[in-house]
């Protein structure tokens, strides 16, 4: 039976908003195994940013247990927590959140500084990275110079340099058009396929979701049975 | 490891605007700083190379300067007597008597007039300061209406000059010479022959003071405290180090009110460079929250902004320092209270003063840094992101 890579047990999260209490995530229990493309659907304010946020320990649960990669995040100090995100977890946004001031090669070099590797590792670590994202001949170039495809892409770069278990992605596609999306969505099963990764993907496109092994849907914060009836 | 310094550096240079303006307003601190600075320096190397350690000032008892000291003839003879006072090569013991007053000088800043000290002197006056040194013409003669004048009047003061006359007490005096004696206040004063100018003043028993050369620096303490306590002499003796080194007092008012102004601006200066990196804070929300979720830790997000904003004061005390840099050498002077007279001296910028305005500079940045690096860095990650 292979590895378990995450594990929530009950785990919810509430917003105080106004007076008002907003439950973004009630009594989800997930497991993902190691090795799985998972997608995580549904509609806007489901929840499923929420969860990916709490797996990626960017925020903290209100109640219940969370394991990711054997580690209970509540138990980490934030100072460990960021350490454990940088060496476990690569993370892509929807909106690519590159640094605009650095290049395609600093940006996905940036994620090293952490980790004792010297300057000159540094760097082909970076080269390789972006040549598998299929960028070797942008190392120099700013955000500003790329395509939004290109963008993703360099940010999937960065979120693969440090060689975590697990990629984390925010609708990755959301803001791409068609063909790029294609692309990034191929690059991320590649990812999985090739390289082992364990890849949790949320996004509201059912045509992305084709591209994960799992599904899961998320609505009103609860996570529906698997075969997606309430 | 941190957040690479590049990435500081390449934001500053992409707010090209905002750099600049709030760099410059940094710049005029450290300027006004530099140049109260730069004054007082050259101020007190000017009273500093004054003084002769082996020198003792002879006034009398209860005068602070040389102008309110009543000194008699008849003291001199007594004060010549005493022992520990070096000789020159006739055996003549090296004691000036010597007479001070103040004339009013129109300069080319203050046309309403500057006081100038004027003094009186013997040969063997000019002979004890070894130190100077005559640049043009020659020195006056016993017995006639002529004066030297300090080389720092020249250069202030359109009427000295060589060949020119000058208008006080009773007569026109001659300017036959032109002295100078390194950074000293003598570039500042007038010389001219003790009895002629005695008499000119109607001052011929009462003169003004005695400096006398002591064998060596032990001698030289022991003659002040012989001189002192002697009784019958009434006499106040002091090393001339000492007294024109007291004379900075002069600078106290330029020092307080050059570091007022300059804490004030720097106040300013703070706000500006808080502002700027409170906007910068603001508008880069989204890249503090991506830093965290790479892995830098808060301590990282508030080293990196506090780095900018340091960065950004560096470059405001740097054009500081090229601000003020034509200042170095200039010639200025300043009103002695002790004297009642006009120092010359010249600006000094020494590489201890420039670097003190960059410390300057990186307290004031460090200082409008901190406040928003540490609200950088208590940012929640997804409050960060969403900001942005």
């Amino acid at each position: 039976m292979s590895e378990t890579v995450i594990e929530t047990r009950r785990l919810s999260k509430e917003y105080i908003r106004d007076e008002f209490h907003i439950t973004a995530l009630q009594d989800v229990d997930l497991e993902v195994k190691r090795g799985e493309f998972v997608a995580l659907m549904g509609p806007s304010g489901s929840g499923k940013s929420t969860l990916l946020h709490l797996i990626a320990a960017m925020d903290v649960p209100t109640s219940g247990e969370i394991k990711v990669l054997g580690q209970d995040l509540r138990k980490l100090s934030d100072r460990a927590i960021a350490r454990w995100r940088n060496e476990n977890v690569g993370f892509v946004f929807q909106s690519f959140n590159l640094i605009p001031v650095l290049t395609a090669l600093e940006n996905v070099e940036l994620p090293l500084k952490l980790t004792p590797l010297k300057k000159q590792e540094r760097i082909d670590h970076a080269v390789t990275a972006l040549k598998l994202v299929g960028l070797g001949d942008r190392l120099g170039h700013y955000p500003r110079q790329l395509s939004g495809g290109q963008e993703q892409r360099v940010a999937i770069a960065r979120a693969i340099v440090t060689d975590p278990a697990l990629i984390l992605a925010d609708e990755p596609t959301g803001n791409l058009d068609a063909a790029s999306a294609e692309d990034i969505l191929h690059l991320l099963a590649r990812l999985n396929q090739e390289f082992g990764k364990t890849v949790v993907m949320v996004t509201h496109d059912p045509h992305a979701a084709r591209f994960a092994s799992v599904v899961h849907h998320l609505e009103k914060g609860r996570l529906l049975p698997m075969n997606g009836n309430p | 490891m941190s957040i690479p310094i590049a990435y500081n550096f390449r934001n500053l240079a992409v707010r090209k605007a905002t750099t600049i303006m709030t760099a410059l307003g940094i710049s005029l601190t450290v300027a006004v700083l530099l140049a109260v600075l730069a004054l007082l320096h050259g101020l007190e190397t000017s009273l500093k190379s004054t003084g002769d350690p082996l020198h003792v000032l002879v006034l009398r008892k209860g005068a602070n300067s040389e102008l309110v000291s009543n000194f008699t003839r008849t003291g001199f003879q007594v004060l010549k007597t005493k022992a520990g006072i070096a000789r020159d090569e006739a055996g003549n013991p090296l004691v000036s008597l010597e007479m001070v007053t103040v004339i009013n000088l129109v300069s080319v800043d203050a046309p309403d007039g500057i006081n100038v000290t004027v003094r009186g002197l013997e040969p063997v006056g000019i002979k004890m300061r070894k130190n100077l040194k005559l640049v043009a013409g020659r020195w006056f003669t016993p017995g006639r209406r002529e004066v030297v004048v300090g080389q720092a009047l020249v250069k202030r003061f359109p009427d000295v000059k060589m060949g020119k006359q000058l208008h006080f007490g009773t007569g026109d005096w001659d300017i036959v010479g032109v002295m100078a004696s390194g950074q000293s206040a003598i570039n500042s004063e007038i010389w001219a022959d003790l009895n002629q100018l005695s008499s000119d003043q109607h001052r011929t028993e009462v003169l003004s003071s005695a400096l006398v050369q002591a064998t060596d620096a032990v001698a030289a303490q022991a003659l002040v405290n012989r001189i002192s306590q002697d009784q019958q002499l009434n006499m106040d003796a002091e090393l001339e180090t000492a007294y024109y080194e007291a004379q900075q007092s002069s600078g106290a008012l330029i020092k307080g009110l050059g570091w007022f102004v300059a804490i004030v601006m720097a106040v300013g200066s703070c706000f500006a460079a808080m502002n700027t990196m409170y906007a910068a804070v603001a508008r880069r929300s989204k890249e503090i929250g991506t830093l965290r979720v790479l892995g830098f830790s808060r301590l990282s997000i508030l080293a990196s902004f506090f780095t900018e904003s340091v960065l950004l004061a560096l470059l405001g005390g740097l054009i500081g320092c090229l601000l003020v840099l034509p200042l170095h050498g200039m010639t200025t002077g300043v009103g002695n209270f002790r004297t009642f007279s006009e120092t010359d001296f010249n600006l000094t910028l020494t590489p201890r003063i420039l670097m003190g305005g960059m410390v300057f500079a990186i307290i004031m940045g460090a200082l409008g840094g901190l406040f928003p690096a540490w609200n950088a860095a208590r940012k929640e990650i997804l409050v960060a992101l969403r900001e942005g």
